[in-house]
């Protein structure tokens, strides 16, 4: 076992996937000589030589392209796009070409890709550095979506993304690299070796795609929550005094259906949250679901627990950041129905 | 107050529209032969002359000449003539097939044929096409089976796509020809990114991209040439210039202020323009680019000048926005016809002949279509599985698609 943040476990699952796999290679702006923005690819060109891992013209849809022609030829590549916010130039070559390759092929030619993107907000990031935009991404057929919440799974769902023969987009949030963050912006943070999952193994491991993880037991009400949102669900567990139950999705497709009917049944009342907009967002798809297969069981509304339908402001970070007060609200709310 | 007059927008327009009289003033013809080869490792900012002119090799009189005409070869003038009439009779079948219904559409490429039929003879065994839809020759020169082309485009009980794409966008990784996509441009940049990998693995194989004038204004486009030009990868992009993105004139894709091929000497890609319609052409600048980009030297961009002399597609009137009369006007001729007056004049052919092979050729067609007709065709006879249209979406089938699958019932 070792200490590691989140940066630290993301590099670690692509250096131990490089060393498994010649097909693996890594490349986007500034990962290659730099390391990364955010210092995930630290440290790999040295090893794996620029071969394997190098910087890309400023290109989102050059770099998504490109790794579809290198997926075609057989190479598993992974591309990072800087910051989710700027992952539109590509989107029509991961919605008509990645996600559609093997269906529209019969299998001749598939899409092995992993697309890493730092996400979220919480960081003052304004407009362009603090989206949540997986809902445009579930909405597609044939890709899956991950997003994980530590640096535990950070690493085995990164090492099952990578080794995956279908594309997939992996979403990191950039609030929890260094540290869980439950919507106290006014307490010191605190880091990853203080939390048990920041204890990883050195050795490659995977978490399957499409399980999620309960996070905390509860009776009362069933949190549906993923990346930052499961601190903040947490911690607003605790604060009200409800006995929550919170799921970590991981995935967000394919959904672990099982794990969510299974607590909301038992809890008879679910709040959805998450950091992106609300309309037309996963929550929808959420709530839907939970309606469809749990409508005996409800004894509340499904709340949703959001960002709100504007883009992400800057100076009013915490009114718009979904934090632990306004998810407590909402608890409370399920609770009284 | 200005001391100037008020702006304009300028909104190109082409030489003639329906009722006008052909005009093709507007493009330079150089004299076959004219056009110097270099040297296969030639620096870009040496040749860029050569993107603005126009390489050919057949002259007015079918005869060879210049430097690009070192690879003439009589035995590949036969295979070419027959791959191109094939190329046309497959189209002018599956047109009609398409007019009686048994298709929903049907994409023809007359005039272009000698551009993927002789291109392909310049690629190996290995490398990879990234082709638009409009360079079926590339697999017909190949003999891929035309009755699967048919299956496919019938989307019926053989079809290789299983019933699920749209008429035309073949698959063939065995043959070289990557999946073809209804969105345009995406294909170049993975043609370049499929090159790179070959690089990353000290493979030998090359990539050969193509799109036409219309689809170079995308972005991808743009993205393609600065990948291909920052790694150097080993890459052909062709872009073919059929004057026409179904009734826009190539002006509206930035054509009347240069050439295409220009646009590779911004990235200090190596550029030539070609006679698209001169099938020894097209082979002899295919192969100088597959050798640069085999000896390492990188990536070449060709302009292939050609005529869309069909409709855009079996949904397109090409009356409606052209002169009438344009194919005939058009001053590169006709690929068949040039190649075929080369072989005449060689006396290795005969108009005799030629009606006799064109003969033969239209009921290799016809008997593929019947073949391919009795596996079923749109709306009538056997058709792929529903339960296919479930497959394939993942590697392995995710719950959610089979629990709808199980609603569809089947």
């Amino acid at each position: 076992m070792a200490r590691m943040n989140m940066i630290e476990a993301i590099r670690n699952a692509i250096d131990l996937s490089m060393g498994q796999d010649d097909n693996v290679v890594v490349f986007g702006e500034d990962v290659g000589f730099f390391g990364g923005v955010f210092r995930c690819t630290e440290g790999l060109q040295a090893k794996y030589g620029k071969n394997r891992v190098f910087d890309a013209p400023i290109n989102e849809s050059g770099i998504i392209g490109a790794a579809i022609g290198m997926g075609a030829y057989g190479l598993r590549p992974v591309a990072e796009i800087q910051f989710a916010d700027y992952v539109y130039p590509a989107i029509d070559q991961i919605t008509s070409e990645a996600a559609r390759l093997r269906y529209r092929s019969n299998g001749d030619f598939t899409s092995p890709l992993t697309i890493r993107m730092p996400c979220g907000g919480g960081i003052f990031g304004g407009q362009t550095h603090s989206q949540s935009p997986e809902s445009l991404f579930t909405h597609v057929c044939g890709i899956k979506t991950v997003m994980p919440s530590n640096p535990y799974d950070a690493k085995g769902l990164l090492m099952a993304a990578i080794e995956d023969d279908d594309p997939v987009i992996f979403f990191e949030p950039k609030r929890l690299y260094n540290g869980p963050f439950d919507g106290h912006h006014d307490r010191p943070v605190v880091p990853w070796s203080k939390h048990p999952l920041g204890e990883v193994p050195e050795e490659a491991y995977k978490i399957e795609l499409g399980k999620a993880a309960i996070r905390r037991e509860g009776n009362d009400v069933t949190i549906l929550a993923y990346g930052t949102m499961v601190f903040v669900a947490e911690a607003a567990a605790e604060e009200t005094g409800i006995d929550a139950e919170v799921i970590d999705l991981r995935t967000l497709l394919p959904l672990d259906v099982d794990t969510i009917v299974e607590s909301v049944k038992k809890t008879g009342r679910c709040v959805v949250v998450h950091e992106a907009t609300r309309t037309s967002g996963f929550g929808a798809e959420l709530a839907a679901e939970v309606q469809e297969r749990c409508f005996h069981y409800l004894e509340a509304p499904v709340e949703r627990v959001t960002g709100w339908d504007t883009p992400y402001p800057h100076a009013q970070e915490w009114e718009y950041f979904p934090g632990p007060a306004r998810l407590g609200e909402a608890l409370e709310r399920a609770m009284e129905a | 107050m200005s001391d100037f007059g008020p702006l304009k927008l300028h909104v190109p327009e082409p030489v003639g529209r329906p009722g006008d009289e052909p005009d093709f003033s507007y493009i330079d013809i150089p004299e076959a032969g004219s056009v110097r080869m270099p040297a296969v490792d030639a620096d870009a900012k040496d040749m860029r002359d050569l993107a603005y002119t126009m390489i050919r090799v057949l002259d007015d009189n079918g005869e060879p000449v210049g430097d690009w005409a070192k690879y003439v070869d009589d035995e590949m003038a036969m295979k070419g003539l027959r791959d191109m009439l094939k190329v046309r009779a497959f189209d002018a079948r599956m047109f009609m097939s398409q007019r009686q219904g048994k298709t929903s559409f049907y994409i023809q490429c007359t005039g272009e044929e000698a551009i993927a039929c002789a291109h392909q003879m310049a690629l190996e065994k290995g490398d990879m096409n990234f082709p638009t839809y409009r360079q079926q020759g590339l697999l017909i020169s190949q003999d891929f089976p035309m009755v699967d082309m048919m299956c496919q485009i019938f989307s019926n009980e053989k079809d290789m796509l299983k019933g699920r794409q749209l008429p035309i966008m073949y698959t063939s990784k065995e043959y070289g020809f990557f999946s073809i996509s209804g969105n345009l441009g995406t294909q170049y940049i993975q043609a370049v990114g499929w090159a790179m990998a070959s690089a990353i693995k000290g493979d030998t194989k090359i990539a050969s991209g193509w799109i036409g004038d219309g689809s170079t204004a995308e972005s991808d486009f743009h993205a393609s040439l600065v990948f291909a030009s920052v790694y150097k990868a080993p890459v052909i992009l062709n872009v073919v210039n059929n004057q026409w993105a179904i009734s826009s004139f190539q002006g509206i894709a930035g054509g009347q202020q240069s050439t295409f091929a220009s646009r590779g000497h911004g990235f200090g890609i190596p550029s030539l323009r070609v006679d698209g319609n001169d099938y020894f052409a097209v082979y002899a600048a295919s192969r100088w680019a597959a050798e640069r980009a085999r000896r390492n030297l990188g990536p070449t961009l060709i302009e292939w000048v050609t005529y869309r002399a069909g409709g855009h597609s079996t949904s397109d009137d090409p009356s409606k926005y052209r002169p009438k009369g344009e194919a005939e006007a058009w001053p590169l001729g006709d690929p068949v016809e040039r190649l075929k007056g080369y072989l005449v004049k060689k006396g290795l052919w005969s108009d005799e002949r030629h009606e006799q092979m064109v003969a033969e050729i239209e009921q290799e067609v016809l008997d593929a279509a019947k073949e391919a007709e009795s596996h079923g065709t749109l709306h009538s006879g056997p058709k792929p599985s529903t339960r296919d249209m479930f497959e394939g979406v993942f590697k392995e089938m995710p719950r959610h698609l089979r629990e709808q699958r199980q609603k569809l019932g089947v």
